[in-house]
């Protein structure tokens, strides 16, 4: 018999978890974000070579506006198709124009949106890595041709902007074939710096803005890519059908010279105003 | 840390053990005292989950309940937004990929209730409800506790079906176990070492748990 009350006592401990657990649960998420209880913040999707940017750009609109946003950055093929199937995304800041198209056409925007920048791609070596990162890519072919040739990490060609972008200099150069099955796939540029700086491949081909980042730069050294070596990567914003306010006022910021400061800053090339 | 997301992880994971439990213990009954044709069918069922992809689980989700399908345009009119990318289809997701856990714990407790036992609740007039209630119940709660534990835990760590049907949206779809991918990648290591900590612990304890449990219902037999 007391064998089963322990038991019993047992039960309503964990029960008695559980139940906290419901109770402070919300009660944790409300504390942390206090608008969130009022209205909630914009939701914005970011193609993840935005990762610094727009964290510093979301910083100052914050402190100028006390609207609070949440982010979630991501493949811009992938929010693309999110979005297409229902997501609750209010501001979507593409990597490549193509995808915001596809929504416009789809009746899902609020109008055709806005070019905020134009992205430039960069061969990143981590410190201790053996290439050297030049901007013909001629240190990762010489040690393809040595046969000493590690991984070269890049973001998924299907659904990432950058990743096609990559694959494109890589054609451009005749080095695609070669390099191919010395690539690493990042299932967005983020992912694919994270792997280029992490030590474990040669290095990779990602934004200049991720490599431009204090935590990229004091991992490695990177050379930036001509443009002529792919399409441009013109990345181009635009507001969605649920859009609130917040996020009406967040892409007015972007636009704004202090918003486009801070682009400039982390290595994009600025559209005309 | 985020706050918001283990908030989230929790509450999914609390909901869930409240609207799966009761379903299980149904279906755990079912299978564990009748005989029928097709019981190892439904048996294969119910632990589907436990071998598929959750990245099939995820696939599958999307087409049966996105925005095309008739079960998600159903969801979008009467609730007034998608059934996909929100907490609710989560929560849905959570409960498919949680029923083995669920219910093979309970399933193996009634099981090893003597039939005797049954006999003689019927014997002295008990209805099947009170039999459930007073017989059925406490000898099997040793598995209950061990479903509600596991469905638990098991749902904190849940991540590949999360990623493709949630989106990770902060507040909404993005739980601990995709925080931590998240911070991952933005180079933001630190935080992503404490999420991962904190996931570490709960699944200690979930484990600890569950095996004082069924230390305790061996001992009992």
């Amino acid at each position: 018999m007391n064998r089963r009350r322990g038991l019993l006592d047992r039960v309503r401990v964990v029960g008695a978890l559980l139940v906290s657990a419901i109770v402070l649960a919300p009660l944790a998420a409300t504390a942390t974000k206090p608008e969130a209880a009022s209205s909630p913040a914009p939701l914005v999707a970011a193609a993840s070579d935005l990762q610094f940017a727009l964290d510093e750009i979301v910083a100052a609109f914050e402190r100028d506006t006390g609207i609070a946003v949440r982010v979630t950055y991501g493949s811009s093929g992938n929010f693309a198709r999110q979005i297409a199937q229902g997501a609750p995304f209010e501001l979507f800041l593409s990597a490549d124009e193509a995808y915001v198209a596809t929504l416009v056409d789809r009746g899902l925007t609020r109008d055709r949106g806005e070019l905020y920048a134009i992205g430039r791609i960069v061969i990143f070596a981590p410190h201790g890595s053996p290439l050297q990162p030049d901007a013909r890519l001629e240190g990762f072919a010489a040690r393809i041709a040595s046969g000493r040739a590690g991984r070269l990490a890049i973001a998924n060609p299907e659904h990432a902007p950058y990743g096609r972008a990559a694959e494109q200099a890589l054609r451009a150069l005749g080095l695609w074939e070669a390099v191919r099955p010395h690539l690493l796939f990042g299932e967005n540029v983020a992912q694919a710096a994270q792997f280029a700086s992490s030590g474990n491949a040669d290095g990779g081909i990602i934004a200049h803005s991720l490599a431009l980042a204090p935590t990229l730069r004091s991992r490695g050294t990177f050379a930036l890519l001509p443009e002529s070596l792919h399409a441009p990567l013109r990345q181009r914003m635009v507001l969605l059908e649920r859009a609130s306010p917040g996020a009406a006022r967040l892409y007015e910021f972007l636009r704004s010279p202090a918003g486009r400061a801070i682009l400039e800053r982390h290595g994009f090339v600025l559209p005309e105003a | 840390m985020d706050w918001t997301a283990l908030g989230l992880s929790l509450r999914l994971g609390v909901v869930t053990v409240v609207l799966l439990l009761p379903v299980a213990f149904v279906l755990a009954r079912w299978l564990a005292f009748s005989r029928f044709r097709g019981r190892g069918f439904v048996e294969a069922l119910v632990a589907l989950p436990l071998i598929l992809p959750p990245t099939v689980v995820g696939f599958y989700l999307l087409v049966a309940f996105g925005r095309g399908s008739p079960v998600g345009a159903a969801f979008e009119s009467l609730v007034g937004h998608p059934l996909v990318f929100s907490f609710e289809g989560l929560v849905l997701a959570s409960l498919l990929v949680n029923l083995p856990f669920a219910v093979q714990p309970m399933q193996n407790a009634l099981a090893a209730i003597p039939p005797s036992v049954r006999d003689a609740a019927r014997c002295c007039g008990l209805s099947p409800m009170a039999a459930v209630r007073r017989i059925e119940l406490p000898l099997a709660l040793p598995g209950i506790a061990t479903a509600a534990v596991l469905t638990f835990a098991h749902t904190l760590g849940e991540f590949g079906v999360v990623l493709m049907v949630g989106g990770s949206i902060p507040g909404e779809t993005r739980t601990v176990a995709i925080a931590i991918y998240d911070r991952v990648q933005a180079f933001d290591e630190p935080a992503a070492a404490t999420m991962a900590l904190v996931l570490l612990v709960l699944a200690v304890a979930a484990l600890g748990i569950t095996n004082t449990l069924a230390r305790r219902a061996a001992r009992r037999d």
